[in-house]
C-alpha cells in the first residue's frame, strides 16, 4: 500500500494491487453488517464480502468504463439484497453496491489523492481521507434528525412512529394527510402568517438598532465600553424563562398605554409587544457579529470619503456599509431564527391572537402528538434550502458578472 | 495645518490652542458614538434590564409577611422561640385583628401559600383560620352591648372614634376601629357609620381598657368611662385556645418561628434555599439531605454545559476546518447543511432525536438489527445526561462552527506551509502555527455554545429524564407551577452571576471584540 | 418615567405606521384560556360554538392553560387581565383562589340549577372544592398497557406497574410526587383510607420513596400528557399513566394495542374559574358564559366529543354518543360504575400544604 501510494500521478501504475485489498475490505466490512443481519453469522459474512468486494472490484475496473461499472455494481448486489432479505435487502444492497463500486474506481483511479500535492506522503494521504470521512459523518449528524422528520411526516399514523408498513415500504404506511391538515387547517396557517409578520419586523428592529450601536462602540473613545456591552448582550445571558416573566410587566403595561393613548386594537399593540420582544432577544447576536466585522474595518476610508466631501449619511450608506454588510447579513439571520424559533417568551408576552408556529408546536407537542409538526417542519426545511440554493445561485451569477473567477 | 509660531501654545487653523481643539474633537467624537450606541442602549435599558431587574428583585423582597400582619410581626419582635412556647394572648389577639383586615382583603391564603415554601401545612393553616377568625372576640363584644346596647350602635363608635383625645385613650381601639374602617369602604363600599363594627375593634378596646385602669377618658363619653370601670372583670375569652382549636399547628413554636424569621421585608431566604440552605433560629442551616438538590443541579448545568461545549468544539472544529479550506463553491453548498438544523424548529429536531434515540428508536433498531447489541440490552441513549448532551450539541454546534469558520477564513494558508517548509512535522505545523491562530474562534464559540446551554430548559425537559436536566428546569417549574417566583429569581440571579462571571473573565482573556459569528 | 412614555410613544407612532395587520377589534369578544389539542376541540363543539351563535359573541380561544398560573398572576401583578374564562385544573384554581386571583362565586345563585331540579351546589357535590372553582369534567389519571407486550395475563391492578417480575420493561410515570406517592403507598399495603395519614410522616414519605426506587429504574418520566400515549404505540413502555381521555383516543380512534387499566384511577377535575380584575361588563359576561357552559345539557354534550365525564350529577343520564365514532359514551366515563370499582380521590387540601415540600423531595430523589 504505501509504494503505490508513494509513486505518485506521473506513471500510471497497476494499481490492481491495491484496489482489490482495499475494495475486499470494504466489502468484508458490508458482509459483517449482513451476516449479523441476516443471522447467517460474522465470519461468514466477512469472507463472502470480502470476496464479493474483490470480485467487484476486478470486474469493473479491468472490464467497464465508470458509469456501466457503478450501475452494475448497484444492480448486481441490489438483486442479491432483494432475494435474501426482500424489500429491506433490496435497499441495503443498492447502498453497499453503490458504495463498493465507487470504493472500486475511486481507489483504482486514484482520485483519493487528486486533491492533494503530489509529494504528500501515505500517512498524509490516509490522513486527508480519514478526515474528509470524519467531516462528512459531523456533517451527517448535524441532518440526521431532518432525513429522520422527511419520512416521518408521511406517516399514515398520529405518531411520530416508523410503522412496520412504513419500514417494509408499503404504501398503506404513508399517507400526505399530515400536508392536507397543514394546509386546510386555520390553527396552523394563522401561526404560520403570524410568524411571518413578525419574525422579519423583529429582525428589522434589532439589525437597524444594533449596526447603529455597534458602529458607536468601534469609535476609539468610547465612555465605559464594557459596561455597554455587557447590557446589550444581556438578552442572551439571561435565562429565557426569566426574561419572559420579568418581560411580561413591562409589555402588558406598554400595551395598555398603546391601546388607551393611541386607541390601537388590542392585535396590533400585540403585535408590537411580540416584535419588541423578540427584537431585544435578537440584538446581542446583531451586536456580536458586526462589532466582529467593524474590528477589521478600516476607518481612513470613512475619513477619506468625508475628505471627498461625501456627507456622513452617505459615507455610511456607500462606504461602510458595502463592507460590513455580511456582517450585518450573519447577524440579521441570527436575529432572524431567534424570533422565529423562539417559543417561550411569546407564550408570556403574546395572546392567542398573535400564536406563532412555535407556539402552535408547542402545544401540539403536548397535547396531542401528530406529525402534522413534521409537514410544517418539512415544508420549512425544503423552502430553506430552495432560499438558501437561490442565493448560492445568485452570489455565483453576481461573481460572473463581476468576472471574479470562482476561489 | 498649524501654524506653529514659537511662543505661545500650539494653534490649530481656526486659531483655538490645538489641545483644546483636539479635546473638543475627542468629546464631539465621545458624543457621536454615544448618540450612535444611545437608542440601543435605551430601548435595551427600558424592554429588558428594568424588566429583569424588577423579577430578580423579588428573590429578596419579602413584603408579604409584614405587610399583612403588621401587628403580629411587631408583636413577635419580643417573642422568644427558644422558650418553646407559643406566644401568649395578646399576639394572638394582634394576629386576629390582623387576620380580620386580610380576609377581607383575600390576602391570608396568599400570606399561606408564601409561607408553606418554608413550612409545610401553614397553606391550609391560613385558610382553616380565615375562615373562622370573624368570630373571635365575639365574647367581649357580647359583654360590652349587655353593659350598655350603645356599644352595639355604628354612629356612636364613629363618633368616638372622631373625639379628639380618643387616639391618645384608647390607641389600640383606635387602630382596630380605623383598619375596621378603611377596609370596609375599600372593599366593601360599605358606610361605617351603618355597620357595627368587627369583634375585634371590641377586643381592642377591652385591651385598652385594661392595659390602663386609671387612664385618663374624660374627654370622651360616658359610656368609656362606665366600661372602664368594669372593663377588669369581664370574662377574657381564650384567642390562643381558640385558634389551637382550628389548627393545632397554632401552638407549635415551629410555626410561629417561621413567621418570626419571615417578618422582615427583606430576606436572604430565597438565596438560602437556593443553595440547599434554609434560614433557623441559629442563622443558616443546610436543608435536610433529602431536600438538598438545587446544589446538585447547579453542578450538573455546569459540567453538562462544559462537556456539550467540548463536543461541539471536537465536532466543529474539522467542519469548520473543512468549510475554510474548500473551494468556495463547495463551501457554500456544505455550508447550507449547517445552516439547515436552524431552520428546523428547536422543538422538532429534539423530538426527532427522541425518535432517533429511544430504546425502540431508530438507532437502536439499527445496531440490534446489525447484531451488535442483544435485542433485551439496547442502549440508553435518551432520558438520561447522554440524550441531553446528544440533542444539546446538535442544537448548539452551529453556534460553534460559524464564528469558528469565520475566524479561520483570515488564517492563510500559507502559514502551515511555511511551518512544514521548515521542517515542522504536520502535527507540530498545526499545533503550533495554526491552531493559536483560531483560539479567538474556539473562545467566541464556546461562549456562545455555553452561554446559550447554561439557560436552555426545553430541550433537557424533552431528552433529559432525570439525570439530564438543568437548573432552568427548576427555575420554569418554580415559574409556572409553583408559583415561588422568589426562589425563582433567586436560582435565576445565581445563574447570572455565574454567566456574568465567566463573560467577564472571558472578556479579560480574550476579549468580546473578538467574538466572531461568521460573516 | 417621562423618557419611558415618550420612547414607548415614538415607537408605538412607528409601528402604528408601518404596520397593515391590524384587525379591527370586536366589542363584543371574549378570550377563553384552554388547554389546545382535543379537549379545546370538544369545548368549542360543545360550548363556544352554540353559545356564539345565541348571543352574538365572538369566542377567542387561547391555548395556555399550561401556564395559566404564572401568567395570571403576571396580569393581575401588572394590571392589565386579557383573560375572561380560564380553563384549569382544580389544585391550580385552588392555587389561583388562594392568591386571589380568582373570583369568588356564589354557585347557587350564579350557575343554572341542573335539569333534575337540584341547586347548583347539590347537583356538584362535593366536586365544589374551591370557592372559586366551577367543575366542568372529571377526568382520570389511569393506567394503559400494551396488550401485546405484558404476556398472557394482563395487569389488572394498578400494583402491577411495581411488580418488574411478572411485567418486566419500561413503564411510564409523571414527572411529579402527586399520584404516585400514593400508589406507591397502596401497593405497599398501606389502606386505602390511610394514605394521606402516611404520607404525612416522614416514616411514610420514606417508604414510598422506598417503593418507588423498586421501579426507578425501569421508569419513563412524562411531563405532558402526549407523552405516555407516543410512549405506549412505540412500544417503548409496557404500561404507563396518562389521563384516561388520551388513552381513549389511542385505543378508539387510533385503533392502537393497548387496554385500559382502571383500577385505582385518580380522580381529578378540570373547569373554570373567572380571573380577579376585570371589568364589570366583561365579568358579567364571563359569568353568564359560565352559566351558559356548566348547564346540565351542556355538560353532557361535552361527552359526546372526549370520554371525560361531566361534573354535574344531573349530566349522567344524557351522555349519548361519541359524534365521529358513533360508540356509547357512558361505558368509557372514568365515572361509570364498571370502571369506577376502585378508585382514588385525590385530596387538594392536602397537597396544597404538601406540595412545595414533597415536590422538593420528589425532586432530589429523582435526581439521586
Amino acid at each position: 500500500m504505501t509504494t503505490t501510494a508513494l509513486k505518485g500521478q506521473t506513471v500510471a501504475p497497476n494499481l490492481m494491487g491495491f484496489t482489490l485489498p482495499v475494495t475486499a475490505a470494504f466489502g468484508a466490512f458490508f458482509g459483517l453488517l449482513a451476516g449479523q443481519a441476516t443471522g447467517a453469522g460474522a465470519l461468514l459474512g466477512i469472507i463472502v464480502g470480502a470476496a464479493a468486494g474483490a470480485i467487484i472490484a476486478y470486474v469493473l475496473v479491468t472490464m467497464l468504463p465508470y458509469k456501466t461499472g457503478r450501475l452494475t455494481a448497484i444492480a448486481a448486489i441490489g438483486v442479491l439484497g432483494l432475494l435474501i432479505g426482500g424489500m429491506i435487502g433490496l435497499i441495503v444492497g443498492v447502498l453497499s453496491g453503490a458504495a463498493l463500486g465507487w470504493c472500486a474506481y475511486w481507489v483504482h483511479t486514484g482520485r483519493y489523492r487528486a486533491s492533494m500535492p503530489p509529494y504528500a506522503t501515505a500517512g498524509q494521504v490516509l490522513w486527508h481521507n480519514t478526515f474528509k470521512f470524519i467531516c462528512g459523518a459531523i456533517l451527517f449528524f448535524l441532518i440526521a434528525p431532518i432525513v429522520t422528520i422527511i419520512p416521518l411526516s408521511f406517516n399514515a399514523e398520529n405518531f411520530f412512529t416508523f410503522t412496520p408498513e412504513m419500514l417494509s415500504l408499503d404504501p398503506a404506511g404513508f399517507s400526505l394527510k399530515h400536508y392536507r391538515d397543514f394546509f386546510t387547517n386555520d390553527d396552523w396557517l394563522r401561526p404560520l402568517k403570524n410568524s411571518v409578520i413578525i419574525a422579519p419586523f423583529a429582525t428589522i428592529i434589532s439589525v437597524s438598532l444594533g449596526t447603529l450601536a455597534a458602529i458607536g462602540l468601534s469609535q476609539s473613545h468610547v465612555p465605559f465600553r464594557r459596561a455597554i456591552m455587557a447590557i446589550l448582550i444581556s438578552p442572551m445571558i439571561v435565562p429565557l424563562i426569566i426574561s419572559a416573566t420579568g418581560m411580561f410587566f413591562f409589555y402588558s403595561q406598554m400595551g395598555l398605554f398603546m391601546e388607551n393613548t393611541f386607541g390601537m386594537s388590542k392585535s396590533l399593540s400585540g403585535y408590537i409587544k411580540v416584535i419588541l420582544a423578540h427584537a431585544a432577544l435578537g440584538i446581542p447576536f446583531v451586536i456580536i457579529t458586526v462589532t466582529a466585522t467593524l474590528v477589521g474595518f478600516d476607518h481612513s476610508l470613512t475619513r477619506a470619503a468625508a475628505n471627498m466631501g461625501a456627507t456622513p449619511t452617505v459615507t455610511f450608506f456607500r462606504v461602510q456599509m458595502p463592507l460590513i454588510l455580511p456582517g450585518v447579513i450573519s447577524g440579521a439571520l441570527f436575529a432572524f431564527i431567534t424570533s422565529f424559533d423562539e417559543v417561550v417568551v411569546v407564550l408570556f408576552v403574546g395572546a392567542a391572537a398573535q400564536k406563532t408556529l412555535p407556539w402552535q408546536m408547542f402545544t401540539g407537542l403536548r397535547e396531542q402528538i401528530s406529525p402534522t409538526i413534521l409537514a410544517v417542519a418539512t415544508i420549512l426545511v425544503i423552502v430553506s434550502i430552495l432560499l438558501l440554493t437561490t442565493v448560492e445561485l445568485l452570489r455565483r451569477r453576481s461573481e460572473r458578472l463581476r468576472g471574479l473567477s470562482p476561489t | 495645518m498649524t501654524d506653529t509660531s514659537n511662543s505661545g501654545p500650539v494653534l490649530a487653523a481656526d486659531g483655538r490652542p490645538l489641545k483644546a481643539s483636539l479635546n473638543r474633537a475627542l468629546r464631539r467624537q465621545k458624543l457621536r458614538a454615544m448618540l450612535l450606541i444611545a437608542p440601543l442602549l435605551i430601548f435595551i435599558m427600558i424592554t429588558f434590564v428594568v424588566p429583569i431587574g424588577q423579577m430578580l428583585f423579588r428573590s429578596v423582597e419579602n413584603q408579604i409577611v409584614s405587610d399583612v400582619l403588621p401587628r403580629t410581626t411587631q408583636m413577635l419582635v419580643e417573642w422568644d422561640a427558644s422558650s418553646g412556647d407559643a406566644p401568649d394572648n395578646t399576639v394572638f389577639a394582634a394576629l386576629t385583628k390582623d387576620l380580620m383586615v386580610a380576609v377581607e382583603k383575600k390576602q391570608h391564603t396568599r400570606l399561606g401559600s408564601r409561607l408553606n415554601y418554608e413550612t409545610t401545612g401553614v397553606s391550609s393553616l391560613f385558610r382553616k383560620s380565615g375562615r373562622k377568625v370573624d368570630d373571635m372576640g365575639e365574647g367581649y363584644t357580647d359583654q360590652f352591648v349587655a353593659l350598655d346596647p350603645t356599644w352595639a350602635d355604628p354612629v356612636f363608635w364613629a363618633d368616638l372614634m372622631e373625639a379628639p383625645s380618643a387616639a391618645d385613650a384608647l390607641p389600640q381601639t383606635t387602630d382596630a376601629y380605623n383598619a375596621f374602617a378603611s377596609t370596609i369602604i375599600s372593599e366593601d363600599e360599605k358606610d361605617p357609620r351603618a355597620e357595627q363594627p368587627w369583634h375585634t375593634v371590641y377586643l381592642s378596646l377591652h385591651q385598652d381598657l385594661t392595659a390602663d385602669p386609671a387612664a385618663d377618658v374624660s374627654g370622651l363619653p360616658a359610656e368609656v368611662a362606665a366600661a372602664q370601670a368594669v372593663a377588669g372583670g369581664f370574662a377574657s375569652e381564650d384567642l390562643a385556645a381558640s385558634y389551637i382549636k382550628i389548627d393545632k399547628d397554632w401552638g407549635t413554636v415551629e410555626t410561629w418561628q417561621t413567621i418570626q424569621t419571615y417578618s422582615p421585608k427583606f430576606t436572604n431566604g430565597y438565596f438560602l434555599n437556593a443553595v440547599d440552605m434554609q434560614k433557623s433560629p441559629d442563622g443558616a442551616e443546610w436543608r435536610p439531605e433529602d431536600q438538598q438538590i438545587y446544589l446538585t443541579l447547579f453542578v450538573r448545568t455546569m459540567i453538562m454545559s462544559m462537556t456539550i461545549t467540548i463536543s461541539c468544539i471536537l465536532l466543529g472544529y474539522p467542519v469548520a476546518w473543512l468549510l475554510a479550506n474548500l473551494p468556495m463553491r463547495q463551501a457554500n453548498l456544505l455550508m447550507i447543511l449547517v445552516l439547515l438544523p436552524f431552520w428546523t424548529s428547536l422543538l422538532v429536531r429534539t423530538s426527532a432525536w427522541k425518535v432517533l434515540l429511544q430504546q425502540q428508536g431508530v438507532i437502536n433498531d439499527i445496531v440490534v438489527w446489525l447484531g451488535l447489541v442483544a435485542d433485551d440490552n439496547r442502549l440508553a441513549l435518551i432520558n438520561n445526561a447522554t440524550g441531553t448532551i446528544i440533542a444539546m450539541t446538535h442544537i448548539l454546534l452551529p453556534f460553534m462552527i460559524l464564528p469558528l469558520y469565520s475566524v479561520m477564513k483570515t488564517i492563510p494558508p500559507a502559514y502551515l506551509r511555511a511551518a512544514k517548509s521548515l521542517g515542522a512535522t504536520n502535527w507540530t505545523a498545526f499545533w503550533r502555527v495554526y491552531f493559536p491562530q483560531s483560539v479567538p474562534g474556539i473562545g467566541a464559540g464556546s461562549i456562545l455554545v455555553f452561554i446559550l446551554s447554561i439557560g436552555y430548559y426545553i430541550t433537557p425537559e424533552i431528552v433529559g429524564g432525570t439525570k439530564g436536566v438543568f437548573i432552568s428546569n427548576r427555575i420554569a417549574y418554580h415559574i409556572s407551577s409553583s408559583l415561588n417566583w422568589g426562589l425563582a429569581a433567586a436560582l435565576g440571579a445565581i445563574l447570572l452571576a455565574v454567566v456574568l462571571l465567566l463573560y467577564w473573565a472571558y472578556d479579560r482573556i480574550v476579549g468580546i471584540d473578538n467574538v466572531k459569528l461568521g460573516g | 418615567m417621562k423618557l419611558t412614555t415618550t420612547l414607548m410613544a415614538s415607537t408605538a407612532m412607528v409601528m402604528a405606521g408601518t404596520s397593515a395587520f391590524a384587525d379591527a377589534h370586536m366589542a363584543s369578544e371574549m378570550t377563553i384560556v384552554s388547554w389546545g389539542g382535543a379537549y379545546s376541540a370538544s369545548q368549542k363543539a360543545a360550548y363556544h360554538d352554540p353559545y356564539s351563535e345565541a348571543n352574538g359573541v365572538t369566542i377567542v380561544n387561547d391555548e395556555s392553560s399550561a401556564e395559566a398560573v404564572a401568567k395570571l398572576r403576571a396580569m393581575s401583578e401588572a394590571g392589565n387581565v386579557t383573560w375572561d374564562v380560564v380553563d384549569v385544573v382544580a389544585a391550580d384554581a385552588i392555587r389561583l383562589c388562594d392568591e386571589g386571583l380568582a373570583l369568588e362565586i356564589d354557585f347557587d345563585t350564579q350557575l343554572a340549577n341542573g335539569d333534575d331540579g337540584s341547586t347548583a351546589s347539590e347537583d356538584f357535590g362535593d366536586l365544589l372544592v374551591s370557592d372559586c372553582f366551577i367543575p366542568q369534567i372529571v377526568y382520570s389519571t389511569t393506567a394503559g398497557y400494551r396488550t401485546d407486550l405484558v404476556g398472557d395475563t394482563p395487569p389488572t391492578s394498578i400494583c402491577a406497574m411495581f411488580d418488574l417480575e411478572a411485567y418486566p420493561g419500561m413503564r411510564s410515570l409523571e414527572k411529579r410526587p402527586i399520584n404516585n406517592m400514593e400508589w406507591a403507598l397502596l401497593c405497599d399495603g398501606v389502606a386505602k383510607a390511610d394514605v394521606y395519614d402516611v404520607l404525612e410522616t416522614e416514616a411514610g414519605q420514606s417508604q414510598a420513596f422506598a417503593k418507588l426506587d423498586t421501579i426507578k429504574d425501569n421508569v419513563v418520566w412524562w411531563s405532558a400528557g402526549a407523552d405516555t400515549p407516543q410512549l405506549l404505540a412505540d412500544g417503548e413502555v409496557i404500561m404507563g399513566t396518562t389521563y384516561n381521555g388520551r388513552l381513549f383516543a389511542l385505543i378508539e380512534e387510533q385503533n392502537q394495542p393497548v387496554g385500559m387499566l382502571w383500577d385505582a384511577q385518580v380522580f381529578d377535575l378540570d373547569g373554570w374559574i373567572i380571573p380577579t380584575g376585570l371589568s364589570p361588563e366583561r365579568e358579567a359576561r364571563a359569568l353568564d358564559y359560565v352559566k351558559f357552559a356548566t348547564d346540565t345539557q351542556r355538560l353532557a354534550d361535552q361527552a359526546m366529543y372526549i370520554s371525560y365525564g361531566p361534573a354535574r350529577a344531573s349530566s349522567a343520564p344524557l351522555v349519548g354518543q361519541h359524534a365521529t365514532l358513533g360508540i356509547d359514551m357512558a361505558q368509557h366515563m372514568p365515572t361509570d360504575p364498571e370502571n369506577a370499582k376502585n378508585t382514588f380521590l385525590y385530596n387538594y387540601e392536602w397537597w396544597a400544604d404538601y406540595r412545595d415540600d414533597l415536590d422538593a423531595k420528589f425532586q432530589a430523589w429523582l435526581s439521586q
